[in-house]
């Protein structure tokens, strides 16, 4: 823990104040029924899974977790063989809302609505679909914003480094919890597609369809550059205190935001950008010779970055950011990727997008390539489309053309459909 | 390719007799890559008649998705770009149909088929046929045909051969003639090894070749 500006005493006080607060939005996000009428039909359950310390996490830096807790959001209704689970990993800001009102920031629908739901490729009349907030996060699932039982203060940066192994370890521990034995298709894009690799690379007899998006089977260079400015950014707010902001009472808004308005720039394109906002004035008619937001892009960052502050925790993001920088597949297996899948029996979709300069299709073809040597099942198509990284969230029919086809064909192969 | 009307495309009315002529040529439960499968058709085909472990490479994005559509493994590529990344001996069959003459360098892919495949199946236009040769001599234009059916401004088919060319680039590049067709029209004729005749006769050849030991 970092120096306090308050004695001892007072940051325990503030602590307590924290943990206060973070239970009584824990009892209004599972008090608040979800009205919404979709997510009646989505069938949409809010869960938590508590790990004792009995059950430690087994984290890939040597330390154990214990005890801790994932929360995650199911939709559809499981069958009797347990056959019809799909997993969807979340990227880096997103969350378990994958398909209903997200309770902080209200918005109705999820992040992913044209994806899961009755009739979408994850159907929800079919497949039971399981989201759980990755380990790390700030939205239920136990991080560095929550309470260590050891010293009665939020973790902040005593919360261990967490990695993307680390995070698909933990789900396979709730998904043992839940007594599933094996997931029909997992899916993500971004982070989210690197847990889909490591799922299928880590636990191949528990994978029977993997979708991994607009992702990589390591972290780049170029990447990892884009994360480290953006943990500068958040460091060099004074109101982050080392990391020890939630028991100073203090938020490190500015630093945060800065880093959002950075990335939030990596996850669109040029011409995105340009198709979007242009060089278009925000409500003035000329230039005003000074810093405000003249321009339209401007205003539009300088909202992205506000609109975040409010629903992400600041250590959560160097953490996680933390783990996608760690991803190196193949490292784990002695430098060659397709050793990660020898033998694997697991059906592959892998989907890229031409825009996306982030995970760029160069990235999505070296696991591909990975899967061809290793004699896989795999599939790859290129999305050709203006609007980078994050089109994988967005409208796309056809990427809702592949996938619905592919997972509709491993569903028929698994028995789920005639 | 396209996956409503079966034109490839480059401009070759996929007909069924090449799909079956190649789908006799392959034994039963082998593992096979379709280099150019378009829809899926042949794929499909084998998978229902032969209990293939196929896999697919196609170059257009509407192609791709009715193969993935039909439940077929297929990777969005192209033969000059993407064979390279295949492991030595990764099939039994590696297929080519009625695409080397489009590919940016015939050699090099046929070469690289043979390193990933026991046996290379290759089918391709004849511009040996004696109506090719007969339009080019007689109108000093290049040949338009009912296999060849572009204007020479937008073909694809940027490398095209006569039988008696590709059976001497497989004696270049040591590999076996196992078993050849001629097709005339429907019609399709077992021929061994091509000779003068059928390089005049042909309109597509489909051969089997293999390694040479």
């Amino acid at each position: 823990m970092g120096p306090s500006r308050e004695g001892p005493e007072g940051a325990a006080q503030a602590a307590i104040h924290q943990v206060n607060r973070a239970m009584s939005d824990k009892r209004q996000l599972q008090a608040e029924p979800d009205t919404d009428e979709a997510a009646r039909r989505l069938n949409a359950v809010a869960a938590e899974m508590h790990f004792g310390p009995e059950t430690p996490l087994a984290l890939d830096s040597g330390v154990s977790l214990a005890p801790f807790t994932i929360a995650y959001q199911t939709y559809g209704t499981l069958n009797a063989a347990k056959s019809n689970v799909v997993l969807v990993c979340h990227a880096l800001t997103l969350d378990q809302y994958v398909a209903s009102r997200n309770p902080i920031t209200g918005k109705p629908g999820g992040w992913w609505p044209a994806m899961v739901g009755p009739g979408l490729p994850l159907d929800t009349d079919r497949y039971f679909i399981i989201c759980p907030n990755v380990i790390g996060g700030c939205m239920g699932t136990t991080g560095p914003k929550d309470i260590d039982p050891k010293t009665g203060k939020p973790y902040g940066l005593s919360f261990p480094v967490i990695t993307i192994g680390d995070m698909v370890r933990a789900q396979a521990m709730l998904l043992d919890r839940l007594g599933i034995a094996d997931i029909f298709c997992v899916v993500g894009g971004s982070m989210g597609g690197m847990q889909v690799l490591q799922w299928a690379a880590a636990y191949p007899e528990r994978v029977f369809s993997a979708i991994p998006l607009a992702t990589a089977a390591r972290h780049s260079a170029q990447n990892i550059a884009f994360h480290e400015v953006g943990r500068q950014a958040i460091m060099a707010d004074p109101d982050w205190r080392a990391g020890n902001y939630l028991a100073e009472g203090t938020t490190p808004s500015k630093g945060l935001a800065v880093a959002r308005m950075a990335a939030h720039i990596t996850y669109l394109s040029e011409a995105a950008l340009h198709r979007k906002f242009g060089r278009n004035l925000q409500d003035r008619e000329k230039i005003t010779y000074g810093f405000d937001a003249d321009f339209q892009i401007e205003s539009y960052l300088r909202h992205q970055g506000l609109t975040f502050v409010d629903r992400f925790d600041a250590n959560s993001y160097l953490y996680i950011t933390r783990a996608m920088d760690y991803f190196d597949l193949a490292a784990d297996y002695g430098g060659v990727l397709a050793n990660a899948f020898k033998g694997t029996k697991t059906r592959f979709c892998v989907v890229s997008f031409t825009s996306d300069w982030l995970f760029p299709t160069s990235e999505s073809r070296q696991t591909v390539h990975a899967l061809n040597a290793a004699a896989a099942n795999v599939s790859f198509i290129e999305i050709a489309t203006d609007k980078g990284h994050d089109a994988f969230l967005l409208d796309e029919p056809e990427m809702f053309a592949t996938l619905g086809g592919f997972i509709g064909s491993a569903a028929r192969r698994r028995g789920l459909v005639k | 390719m396209t996956a409503q009307d079966g034109t490839s495309a480059f401009g070759y009315v996929q007909n069924r007799v090449d799909l079956a002529l190649i789908a006799e040529m392959i034994a039963p439960d082998a593992r096979v890559l379709d280099v150019g499968c378009g829809d899926g058709q042949l794929l499909a085909l084998l998978a229902r008649t032969k209990n293939v472990d196929g896999r697919g490479i196609e170059l257009s994005q509407e192609g791709v998705n009715a193969c993935v559509a039909r439940g077929l493994s297929v990777i969005q590529g192209d033969a000059d770009a993407d064979l390279h990344d295949y492991p030595d001996d990764a099939f039994d069959y590696v297929i080519l149909s009625q695409t080397i003459q489009a590919t940016r360098n015939p050699r090099e892919v046929l070469t690289q088929m043979k390193r990933i495949g026991r046996h290379v199946v290759v089918s391709f236009p004849n511009f040996g046929n004696w109506r090719v040769r007969l339009q080019l001599l007689w109108s000093g234009r290049m040949p338009v045909t009912r296999t060849l059916g572009h204007d020479w401004y937008d073909t694809p088919n940027i490398h095209l051969c006569t039988v008696r060319d590709f059976v001497s680039l497989c004696d270049d590049l040591g590999l076996n003639i196992d078993d050849a067709v001629s097709v005339i029209g429907n019609r399709a004729r077992r021929v061994g090894r091509p000779g003068s005749i059928d390089n005049l006769t042909a309109e597509d050849a489909v051969l089997l070749l293999s390694r040479k030991s």
